[in-house]
């Protein structure tokens, strides 16, 4: 089908033009952004003959010879252009976008591949894996999924509406307090897909991103499951920066599995140093940034829940970034 | 209907002093006294002026946005900032300009338009007019301050609420918007009467230029959407202020309330806001192209679709909230269907084109420039009209190109084109043809510089309302480009300021009708607007009637001095526009202006939480409200003669009077604010219905006393409706029986409201419970209304200026008394019966 070959020829002009195709609604990467960009392209189309004929009209009553014009300024001309055309054309339009939905419609009765709570708080993405034993593996702002298997997403919020948004894989949900909403997303390729708070929700809203790792379907399997076995600090500094986490209290905000901190009012850190970004991704991860954000999170990023811990030396801040670097 | 041939109604020479008297009435107070006038022309004026300052100012505010998001990670502005001058931006766009813009449109322009002196109730719109500059004025300077609110100017709870925004920021929104919309309330009922009651004989509904129409859709828009809002900016300050939890989902509450009752207005706003001017085109167009409109009638019908279609999309706007598929292509439809009476519109303006031959004036460049970007917003709206689509597009820039294309396209030029094109009928000299055709063109050039790529920009990945966004997301080249084209049509707005300053000169002799246009505004005009009001016959009776100026001028129409020596106009049927009385008009005054600024006072002193000093403003202006209506509804006075054989009397009450009219409209203003809370109720019922069967049984022993008290308002309702007609000494009976039944429908509402209280029900427990609360502030708001207007008729009973034909105040006293009976009784009903019918 022609129009499946325009999507293709689209989605690859980001590449093209030297954009960035990591957040982008017109390069899909799985089938919901891929249907929604062939309604895109179908719309664009016709959006552009409608207004090629509403020109052609002005252009014709303005310049047109006396017979073009005579036609035009007939109440039939009016009839016709402003009744009946946009009536077909508007009727048609419609029921292709409501066979669209059909689709998510009937998504929504297979069991999926895979569960993840995802919670949107002020301004970060609390995670959890619903394993089938009903237990719950935490998580934070870097969601893994495995390629090809449809992933649903149990969308809520802790504080106020958020919305989850990831343009590659598909169209974006409302979180809202005090109820669930359901979004499926399955990934095609293999890739890191990001995406963004999309709806207001105050302060830093601007730096509240996320990114989705599809991997391999083994090796999210093998990563799932290393979540039971927590990784021991094998260098000085971080064994070190271990010790520093708990005498300091960080645990009465953060989590680490298999340890004594388990404060809930912050991201779960067990893994932290596994992720590619700090902060919702919004500042990259290495052992520097760790250490910048606990110093400076406030300049970082403004408004965040975290106070800046200006207590520690940079020797300290060197050892917590460490530890934390080295969970993975 | 008269005869084209048919002679005069008033013969020459006219009698001396004839002018002079009408000059006198009419005199405008001079110097810094301009202040005190009514005249719509002058309100006008000032109205325009104000209405297009904030359009520069919040104008500013969007080109420091511009400027922070020209470069990825700037530090330009700050969070904090930003967030502010976003929230800002789009609520004095919406607010402070576009809604006061338009309507500021129709207070200068319909009398002139309709062959009225002015609108029936001049002080009234000036004293509207006084609220929102003053409000407005302080509403925009909270930035200053820093203390703006900052929650987007949709204002979205949780995130408005006390929790997550304690600061003042949103109760400067809540209480400031809430305000400035009352003002609107206020301008809309006067549009309607003026429209529907004081058009020229003659000028029939179907004969009325279609921006009175436009203006008139526009004005009901306004009666049935501003009371949602308002209805959720008392719910949500409620909250905020007492813990009442309307829209906290762990308590019986939904944020999602407010999104249904804030789109309720919203969307309609839109269409609020392009109605008057897409009438203004269907102005412009006719006298640029020198032939009547195309498609009158459809037009008209199209204006009415509209109107209607845009109460039912509402939910096109929380495509992404997670509501069922169903519903969501029930309103995906709706959506649709309203580009349809859109399309009408287009290709009326275009066959109208082709029938005769466009002048390419600046006005008529302004149009053209309008059809085109208004066309591509409609057809982007089709597309974000289609769930799925939207589901990518919403909340992204995508969405931001759309509606500017919308909003600037379909709103910002029609008033550009309606500056040139009516600046002679105000000025005395026009407006430069040259300028505004080079405004024009930065216009097109900077806004399609500027908004064009926001919709790859959108669908590349960018979300609305962000401060700042990183590095690499290919967002960098196109934000680069949006911020130049913003600063191209401020190019073209500081141009158009030159031009105001070189060639607009207010007051004094107008230039007048430069374009040989058909309308009766085009007529001389002077502070009592025509000499003699014409007899109409046709849609463009200039055209049709080449004398009519001269003849208008020369006092050989209707009414062509003061009968009374006092203001007046013509009083005509609603549809067939048949002369009924002559309305004596209320001259300038400090009275409602006062009133005015007390009100503002109340209302932004009670945001600074100055309850006291609130308190003493709210009192004076009552007072000033008082002294204002002291004067208004004068004793009868002889019948007038206007000419043409015609006496008419001076003076209606009932459902002839002028007055009448305009209490019914605000009796469905009120109407619609109680129906936005019964949706709320059940509403809410539907979200978590635990609450209400919990409290069902307390409440349902304590009906009878409430009812009771109904009762007996209502018959002295009877007695004194009764009474009033009576000949006799029976002024007494009238005036006890409103003291006493406004005091028994008080006494109603307090016991119902105790009652509640003694079952220890709390407001602050749950959804619900606040539910029932609210119920008692919408009641208590009607019943004070009625306890004042009663003590007003009681007062002017004992200074005897009522009896049994000058009772306009009695009879505007029984509409909303019966009105708050209706209202109390369904109170009772939904409060007490519903949670009883869930047992």
């Amino acid at each position: 089908m022609s129009v499946a070959r325009l999507t293709l020829l689209v989605a690859s002009l980001p590449a093209l033009a030297g954009c960035s195709e990591i957040q982008s609604a017109l390069a899909p990467r799985g089938p919901d952004a891929e249907r929604i960009l062939t309604l895109g392209l179908v719309l664009l189309v016709g959006a552009i003959a409608i207004l090629l004929i509403v020109l052609v009209a002005l252009v014709l009553a303005l310049y047109g010879s006396d017979r073009w014009r005579r036609r035009l300024a007939s109440a039939n001309a009016v009839k016709l252009g402003g009744l009946a055309f946009p009536i077909v054309t508007l009727t048609i339009l419609l029921g292709y976008g409501i066979w669209l939905m059909r689709e998510e419609l009937a998504a929504a009765v297979r069991p999926p591949a895979l569960r993840i709570e995802v919670t949107g708080e002020q301004w970060w993405w609390r995670l959890a894996y619903l394993q089938p034993d009903g237990s719950r593996i935490a998580e934070a702002n870097e969601i893994r999924i495995p390629v090809g298997q449809e992933v649903e997403f149990a969308l809520n919020a802790a504080d106020v509406i958020h919305s989850f948004w990831v343009p590659s894989l598909g169209g974006k949900l409302d979180m809202v307090p005090g109820r669930t909403n359901r979004l499926r997303l399955t990934a095609q390729r293999e890739g890191i897909y990001r995406g963004q708070c999309a709806e207001y929700c105050g302060g830093p809203h601007a730096l509240m991103a996320l990114e989705i790792v599809a991997m391999p379907a083994e090796a999210f399997e093998r990563w799932l499951a290393a979540a039971a076995s927590p990784p021991e600090p094998v260098t000085e500094a971080a064994r070190a920066g271990r010790d520093l986490f708990h005498r300091s209290g960080c645990g009465a905000c953060h989590a680490i599995r298999g340890t004594e901190a388990r404060g809930a009012v912050g991201p779960d850190l067990s893994r932290l140093g596994g992720r590619r970004f700090l902060a919702a991704a919004s500042l990259r991860l290495d052992e520097d940034s760790i250490g910048r954000f606990i110093h400076d999170g406030q300049s970082l990023k403004p408004g965040n829940q975290m106070p800046e811990f200006r207590i520690f030396s940079a020797t300290e801040l060197r050892m917590l970034s460490a530890y934390l670097a080295s969970l993975k | 209907m008269s005869r084209p041939d048919a002679p005069l109604p008033n013969d020459l020479p006219r009698p001396a002093g004839e002018l002079e008297r009408l000059e006198a009435a009419w005199r405008l107070a001079q110097g810094w006294r301009i202040v005190t006038a009514v005249n719509n022309t002058v309100v006008g004026y000032f109205y325009i002026a104000t209405a297009f300052l904030f359009f520069v100012l919040a104008g500013i505010l969007a080109l420091l946005m511009r400027l922070q998001l020209a470069v990825p990670g700037n530090d330009f502005l700050s969070q904090e900032t930003y967030n502010q001058i976003f929230t800002m931006h789009g609520t004095v766009m919406m607010f402070l300009f576009a809604v006061p813009a338009v309507e500021a449109l129709g207070v200068m322009l319909l009398p002139q338009m309709l062959g009225a002196r002015d609108l029936p109730f001049p002080r009234l719109g000036a004293f509207a007019f006084w609220a929102y500059f003053v409000g407005g004025l302080v509403f925009f300077c909270t930035l200053f301050f820093g203390t703006a609110p900052s929650g987007g100017w949709f204002m979205y709870p949780p995130l408005t609420g006390m929790r997550y925004s304690p600061d003042i920021g949103a109760d400067w929104w809540l209480l400031g918007i809430g305000f400035i919309e009352i003002s609107a309330i206020a301008g809309a009922i006067e549009i309607i009467v003026g429209v529907l009651r004081t058009r020229a004989p003659g000028m029939t509904l179907s004969r009325m230029p279609v921006f009175a129409w436009t203006m008139l859709v526009f004005a009901w828009m306004i009666v049935f959407a501003f009371p949602a809002v308002i209805l959720a900016t008392i719910l949500l300050e409620l909250e905020r202020a007492f813990d009442w939890p309307f829209f906290i989902g762990e308590r019986g509450g939904d944020p999602l309330l407010w999104q249904h009752l804030f789109w309720f207005f919203g969307h309609p706003e839109v269409y609020i806001i392009f109605l008057p001017a897409a009438g203004v085109v269907s102005m412009i167009v006719p006298a640029m192209t020198g032939v009547p409109l195309v498609s009158y009638r459809l037009i008209v019908v199209a204006l009415i679709a509209i109107g209607f279609f845009s109460f039912g999309l509402w939910v096109h706007h929380m495509f992404t909230t997670g509501i069922p598929p169903l519903s969501l292509a029930f309103f995906s439809a709706a959506s649709m269907a309203v580009a349809v009476p859109s399309g009408i519109q287009i290709f009326a303006w275009i066959a109208t084109m082709a029938a005769g031959r466009l002048r390419f004036t600046a006005a008529s460049f302004f149009v053209l420039g309008f059809l085109v970007i208004f066309t591509i917003g409609g057809l982007t709206g089709v597309m974000v009209a289609l769930v799925p689509f939207d589901r990518q597009a919403h909340d992204t820039y995508f969405v931001v190109a759309h509606l500017h294309y919308v909003l600037f396209g379909g709103m910002v030029f029609p008033l550009f084109a309606a500056f040139y094109y009516w600046a002679p009928a105000f000025s005395r000299r026009p407006l430069s043809e040259r300028l505004g055709k080079w405004v024009c063109g930065f216009f097109v050039l900077g806004f399609n510089v500027a908004f064009l790529p926001m919709h790859v920009t959108g669908l590349i990945g960018m979300p609305r309302r962000v401060y700042t966004y990183p590095a690499g997301m290919g967002w960098d080249g196109l934000n680069l480009v949006s911020t130049a084209g913003a600063f191209l049509v401020a190019a073209g707005v500081l141009l158009f300021l030159v031009d105001l300053a070189r060639n607009l000169r207010p007051f004094g002799q107008a230039a007048g009708d430069v374009w040989r246009a058909g309308t009766l505004e085009w007529l001389p005009n002077h502070t009592y607007a025509t000499r003699s009001i014409p007899r109409v016959n046709s849609r463009e009776p200039l055209w049709d009637q080449p004398d009519l100026a001269r003849e208008v001028e020369a006092g050989r129409h209707y009414l062509p001095g003061s009968a009374t020596g006092r203001r007046e106009t013509i009083v005509t049927s609603a549809v067939e526009a048949e002369p009924q009385y002559v309305m004596r008009l209320t001259g300038p005054g400090w009275a409602h202006l006062l009133a005015a600024l007390f009100t503002a006072a109340f209302f932004l002193l009670l945001t600074v939480k100055q309850v006291e000093l609130a308190a003493c403003c709210g009192v004076l202006a009552l007072v000033a409200i008082v002294i204002w209506l002291w004067e208004t509804d004068p004793a009868p006075a002889a019948a007038a003669d206007i000419g043409g054989g015609i006496r008419l009397p001076t003076y209606a009450s009932g459902s002839l009077s002028h007055s009448w009219w305009a209490m019914v409209v605000l009796l469905l203003v009120a109407a619609a604010l109680y129906l936005s809370y019964v949706f709320s109720y059940l509403y809410l019922w539907t979200v978590a219905p635990q609450h209400w069967s919990r409290n069902a049984a307390a409440a349902a022993d304590t009906s009878s006393l409430p009812v009771l008290a109904l009762a007996a308002s209502a018959l002295s309702l009877f007695l004194g409706h009764r009474f009033l007609r009576r000949e006799g000494p029976h002024l007494t009976v009238v005036a006890s029986a409103a003291g006493l039944g406004s005091l028994f429908l008080i006494a109603a509402l307090g016991l119902d409201l105790w009652s509640h209280w003694q079952s220890g029900l709390r407001p602050q427990a749950h959804g619900h419970a606040a539910l029932v609360y609210a119920n008692a502030v919408l009641q208590f708001q009607i019943g004070a209304a009625v306890l004042v207007m009663a003590a007003f008729l009681i007062a002017r009973i004992v200074a005897g200026k009522v009896d049994r034909t000058r009772r306009v105040c009695f009879d505007n006293l029984g509409l909303l008394w019966g009105y708050a009976l209706g209202q109390a009784g369904l109170g009772l009903v939904l409060t007490r019966g519903f949670p009883q019918l869930l047992e």
